[in-house]
């Protein structure tokens, strides 16, 4: 068995004439968390797209637990274990909170083609998505309607969904997207708890949550790989400072 | 009182109405109920598609019409058991219905509305080209069928069995869209995108319930055969989808009895409207307009908060401020 749970070989995917990922190989280890970050257009929505499924490389390939899953949907992704969160809040917005996560537990079974008992009922059900919502600190919340929770509820709410599904690994677009100082510092507490147990890949501009959470780092500028390695490696990395953190200042305000 | 709530106290005083008013008023009433309670059952078929999976069809006629003729077909060839005949309506109504979704549930929004009305309009011109069966002009149904031992020549006895059947099917919808099944449909409906992430195929479950509501509409359409004891290409107009459509939004959809409301609304409002006037879609328009603009509900939706039921759980609450702040910073932290 390869050490990898994920591996990205020579992946690339154009706009135009727009090279959004350019010759992308990653290699993400069990059981890591590996953070990926990246000036704004670097391409790291485009290649989130092509891990889940959603958009089609040009060229290349990806493995997941050993597997060549480049060309499967979205749907069959999720389902061998490759659980996402986005960056822009998706839930059920009609859903309470706990179905939002119960349906999401419905989706580790085979199929949902069962058309009578009525789903709230259905305790294999309910008492995981209890269970989720307690560990995402929502335990108070679990009959709020989604549409009527705050955005850092909706974060959490998020990641309770991913992990609903049993993942092996949960690809994390931004969880800390726009969320208060109080709200970060749960978010940050909550991925720290999640860390470890699951393979991570992590997308993340605040730096104070890469660095503290990530085994390894990886930077992508103009749609390639520059750098991959530890936290000191990436700091101290000459390319990384110029094409990255020595822009810091002037990205600061976007 | 505390055991149904209020709501269920208004549905059944709703249900009383239905089964005591129409007989006590004569048989033109009683038919007048009849034609509510058919096109109540296919405008809640297009609420399975419009209120909970998000789809808007615009061809739904096209399978209450090939319900209608295989049954007037069934009972010219002289299979009057109703039995037989309105499960083989049902059946053919669904196999359409697998065809059409199967090709039609690969587009969306617009796409969607645009082919499901191109295949109705396929349906409609493949009718009205069976010369043997009146073409253009239809044909009419010698007789109505008979369940079982019970004749349905008499029209109270009909529209009883119409009412059941429509109750039947209300009661079905109702356990289908809570059921798991119902949880990944309306899941679609709040967001096909997550709906995949989390690892369901949205296309299956569309078709199968593409499928479904087109068995409903199918068993409408056989209905309709029998009362109207007429059948024509006209039961597959677009204008009838637009109507269907138009009772499910006046009704209130995702709600499954507002569109039955709807069609009372509507069957009643053209009633009444016509024996002043030709033109009475000139005052159905604006009304229909005014519904959409001013109301925030449908008929139901108005009923429930008359009767003081808050909050229809299902409904997506929009919270202003958030709203707002949502227009205005769409992606908050966006990277790309």
């Amino acid at each position: 068995m390869s050490e990898f749970l994920l591996e990205i070989d020579h992946l690339s995917k154009a706009f135009g004439a727009l090279r959004a990922t350019d010759d992308v190989t990653l290699a993400i280890r069990k059981g890591e968390t590996h953070a990926l970050i990246g000036p704004n257009g670097a391409g790291k929505t485009t290649l989130v797209g092509q891990l889940t499924g959603e958009l089609k490389p040009d060229a290349g390939r990806i493995s997941f637990d050993g597997r060549d899953i480049t060309a499967l949907s979205t749907a069959r992704r999720a389902r061998l274990g490759l659980a996402r969160s986005f960056q822009i809040t998706s839930i059920f917005d009609s859903f309470t909170a706990q179905g939002n996560v119960a349906l999401a537990v419905q989706a580790t079974e085979p199929h949902s083609f069962r058309f009578w008992q009525p789903a709230e009922r259905i305790a294999k059900l309910r008492q995981p998505a209890r269970r989720l919502l307690d560990d995402v600190g929502l335990a108070r919340l679990g009959d709020r309607v989604a549409s009527r929770m705050s955005h850092g509820q909706h974060r959490q709410l998020e990641l309770g969904m991913a992990l609903a599904t049993r993942p092996l690994m949960l690809l994390l677009d931004e969880p800390m997207a726009g969320l208060g100082i109080e709200e970060s510092r749960a978010m940050s507490a909550l991925l720290a708890s999640v860390k470890g147990r699951y393979t991570i890949l992590l997308i993340e501009h605040d730096m104070d949550v890469v660095f503290s959470l990530a085994d390894r780092i990886s930077v992508l500028v103009g749609g390639r790989i520059i750098a991959s390695g530890s936290a000191d490696e990436i700091r101290n990395h000459p390319g990384v400072r110029v094409a990255y953190l020595g822009e810091e200042d002037d990205e600061a305000q976007c | 009182m505390t055991l149904l709530g209020r709501r269920g106290i208004l549905l059944l005083l709703l249900l009383a109405a239905a089964i005591v008013l129409p007989p006590y008023f004569g048989t033109y009433y009683t038919r007048f109920a009849t034609q509510i309670a058919i096109y109540g059952m296919a405008a809640l078929s297009i609420d399975l598609l419009l209120g909970y999976t998000g789809l808007i069809t615009f061809g739904q006629a096209a399978l209450f019409g090939v319900g209608a003729y295989a049954a007037g077909m069934l009972t010219v060839y002289g299979v009057t058991e109703a039995f037989v005949v309105w499960p083989c309506a049902v059946a053919v109504s669904m196999l359409v219905a697998l065809g059409i979704g199967a090709l039609s549930l690969r587009t969306r929004g617009f796409q969607f509305i645009m082919v499901t009305l191109a295949f109705a309009q396929m349906t409609y011109y493949f009718a009205q080209s069976l010369r043997n069966w009146g073409g253009d002009d239809g044909f009419t149904v010698p007789q109505r069928d008979h369940l079982g031992p019970l004749s349905l020549a008499d029209h109270t006895t009909f529209y009883y069995v119409v009412l059941v059947l429509l109750v039947l099917v209300a009661a079905l919808a109702h356990r289908i869209v809570r059921s798991q099944f119902g949880m990944v449909i309306r899941g679609i409906r709040d967001n096909e995108r997550r709906v995949a992430a989390i690892g369901f195929p949205p296309y299956p479950y569309k078709l199968v319930v593409f499928v479904i509501a087109g068995g409903i509409a199918g068993l409408a359409g056989a209905l309709m055969a029998n009362h109207a004891k007429f059948v024509s290409p006209a039961t597959m107009s677009w204008q009838l989808s637009g109507e269907l459509l138009a009772m499910v939004i006046l009704g209130s959809a995702n709600s499954l009895i507002g569109p039955i409301l709807g069609a009372a609304f509507f069957l009643a409002f053209r009633d009444v409207l016509s024996d002043f006037t030709e033109h009475w879609m000139l005052f159905f328009g604006p009304l229909l307009v005014a519904r959409v603009l001013l109301v925030k509900d449908g008929i139901w939706g108005m009923l429930l908060r008359a009767a003081g039921v808050a909050d229809r759980p299902d409904e997506p609450k929009v919270d202003y401020p958030e709203a707002v702040e949502r227009i205005a910073d769409p992606e908050p932290g966006a990277s790309r």
